[in-house]
């Protein structure tokens, strides 16, 4: 690997751990607070996505405008979700799980049906030009990621760390009993929690948009490693997440640059392999009595 | 239904198994003859997942094991020239043996981490069959997994195929009501309804979650070569993600409780894909609305209906205590 590839993949590198990060925190931060697992995360992003080809793509409106609005529409999105099938389903984390399951599958045929499922949708670039860093050409729209992503994430844990209702969320994660002898309102903390994942997720697709190929399916592959993610930071931990988040956003970039795309995701299933059986709890989780 | 009288039981499905054994020459069509074969195969992967799920472990890589079955059985028949009747017992301990090696890292893990990590060290086997275009065949997996031959009768042939389906089929229905109607099914219901305190009374629970999802995973390999010599060919997209989704829609819209519930689903489904077929492309929306409409409103689906209604009419008995989820 010479010296400019190293580079770009470095870069990469950080990208995917950006993307992974903003998706991945959202997860944790629902299982955290109420035990919500949501397989209709990837569809969230997607919708992200689709807010952006909708309204910047065909109608026209500034793409900074949009990316927010998108975060907005998909945050009420996250809201609806909450109130319709997690509060029904709530103490069992697999009926969350499927039903949400079975929302993703109606999502992608509704979005699919509007707006085509085959085709991918270009979405113009508001940022075509590319950077040179240490010799390696990046475009601006995969750094802005970065920053959007450090943007998104650092909000969120200056909320959890600094306001009242942020301490809330965790004191919700750490023991819900305890929180709502405190008197937390547990149930508006788990709507809250839907709010924020949908937005970081809405947010995450409407950056991704014009670099990704846009269709109803975008959603579907990274949910599932963003859960794997999930599993490997320990399962409730947003800390853990961030930084499994790293290590598969590394892993994987440096392994599909090296061999191939497949080749990355079976180490990135050794490597979750590797942790589940030296430390069950995952890297962050914490031992529950 | 378990209030059911057990000879009740046994005469039905005794009779059940005699219609379906003349079905050939009842309904004496291909078309319907092979949608059978594909739902008794269907029925037999279902109630292996459940047999898994008994433990409460809920795993998201059944189809893998399928799908381990069906590339044994392919392999050993093709490449090893070996006789296609020995072929699927051995495809089925080969599925048994992947599944022994999943649940090794598995255990480590419990509820919906299980699921997840069950899903991963399954997406890692697929990977494989995808990257090794030798012996696997790549994304295009396997052609030409010869169906078996008798004497003269060529298993080619849908009736012979559904009969052979069905007596394994059967079998295999049988040994698993069998297996937890026995002690060893009574430990691992315990170590659903409560891991702790099997542990405090001396039940290994490591080993009855190994012994279920081995157990199971063998089941699933004899669906998956059954699968493989019907259809002749096989590719990783049979066993992907989205097949495995359907797996888990058979049994939560059936129900779990009893091993009739992923049978209920299966027919169910069965039923509704039948009758879908020109709504083609509204297919998952069809499928995403079953499902969510089971998980809020019957959770213990299509099986607990039933038993909803029988208790309508018993009524007056004893109250059935509230079971927890």
């Amino acid at each position: 690997m010479d010296w400019p590839t190293f580079i770009q993949t470095i870069a990469n590198s950080i990208v995917a751990s950006s993307i992974y990060a903003s998706i991945a925190v959202g997860l944790a931060l629902c299982f955290g607070v109420m035990q919500m697992a949501n397989f209709a995360h990837g569809e969230f992003f997607m919708l992200g996505a689709y807010v952006v080809f909708v309204l910047n793509a065909m109608l026209g409106l500034p793409y900074p405008f949009v990316v927010l609005l998108a975060a907005l529409f998909v945050g009420f999105v996250g809201l609806v979700v909450e109130q319709t099938i997690f509060k029904r389903t709530r103490g069992n984390v697999l009926a969350g799980f499927m039903a949400t399951a079975g929302l993703g599958m109606i999502l992608q045929v509704i979005v699919g049906q509007l707006w085509g499922f085959a085709l991918m949708k270009t979405i113009p670039t508001p940022y075509p030009e590319t950077v040179s860093i240490l010799g390696a050409q990046i475009g601006v729209q995969r750094l802005l990621i970065v920053p959007g992503a450090i943007l998104s994430v650092g909000l969120l844990w200056y909320f959890l760390h600094h306001s009242r209702i942020g301490k809330g969320l965790r004191a919700c994660a750490q023991d819900q009993e305890a929180a709502a002898l405190q008197g937390i309102s547990v149930v508006r903390m788990g709507a809250l929690a839907m709010v924020l994942a949908g937005m970081l997720a809405g947010f995450a697709g409407a950056l991704m948009a014009p670099v990704h190929a846009v269709t109803p399916y975008m959603g579907h592959a990274v949910v599932l490693t963003a859960f794997i993610v999930v599993v490997v930071g320990g399962m409730a931990s947003v800390e853990g997440a961030i930084v499994a988040s790293i290590l598969f956003g590394f892993v994987h970039t440096f392994a599909a640059t090296i061999f191939d795309s497949v080749v990355a995701s079976m180490i990135g299933v050794v490597v979750m392999i590797v942790v589940l059986v030296a430390k069950p709890k995952g890297l962050m989780g914490r031992a529950k009595a | 239904m378990q209030k059911l009288n057990k000879n009740f039981l046994a005469i039905g499905a005794g009779f059940v198994f005699l219609v379906m054994a003349v079905l050939p020459w009842i309904i004496n069509d291909e078309y319907m003859l092979e949608l059978v074969i594909i739902f008794l195969i269907n029925v037999l992967m279902a109630t292996s997942y459940r047999l898994v799920t008994t433990t409460g472990d809920w795993s998201f890589c059944h189809m893998i094991l399928v799908g381990s079955g069906a590339y044994a059985t392919g392999l050993i028949s093709k490449e090893l020239g070996i006789s296609v009747w020995l072929s699927i017992p051995l495809a089925a301990g080969v599925a048994a043996l992947v599944g022994r090696a999943f649940i090794y890292p598995l255990l480590r893990t419990v509820g919906f981490g299980f699921f997840i990590a069950s899903f991963a060290v399954g997406e890692f086997v697929r990977l494989v069959w995808i990257k090794f275009q030798i012996p696997f065949g790549g994304t295009r997996g396997m052609i030409g997994i010869e169906p078996p031959v008798l004497g003269n009768i060529i298993f080619y042939f849908a009736t012979p195929y559904y009969l052979m389906t069905l007596v394994l089929v059967a079998v295999s229905l049988i040994a698993m009501y069998r297996l937890e109607k026995s002690p060893i099914g009574n430990v691992w219901k315990s170590v659903y309804e409560d891991p702790e305190l099997a542990e405090s009374v001396g039940i290994d629970v490591a080993k009855a979650r190994t012994q279920a999802f081995t157990i199971g995973s063998f089941f699933a390999g004899l669906a998956g070569a059954l699968l493989a010599h019907r259809n002749g060919s096989i590719d990783p997209s049979v066993f992907d993600i989205n097949a495995m989704v359907l797996l888990v829609i058979w049994v939560v819209v059936g129900g779990s409780h009893t091993i009739w519930g992923p049978i209920l689903g299966v027919i169910a489904m069965t039923l509704i894909a039948e009758f879908s077929r020109p709504l083609l492309e509204w297919r998952p929306l069809i499928y995403g609305s079953i499902l969510i409409i089971t998980l809020l409103f019957m959770p213990d689906g299509l099986e607990g209906l039933i038993e909803r209604v029988s208790r309508l009419f018993a009524r007056g008995k004893q109250q059935v205590t509230p079971k927890e989820s």
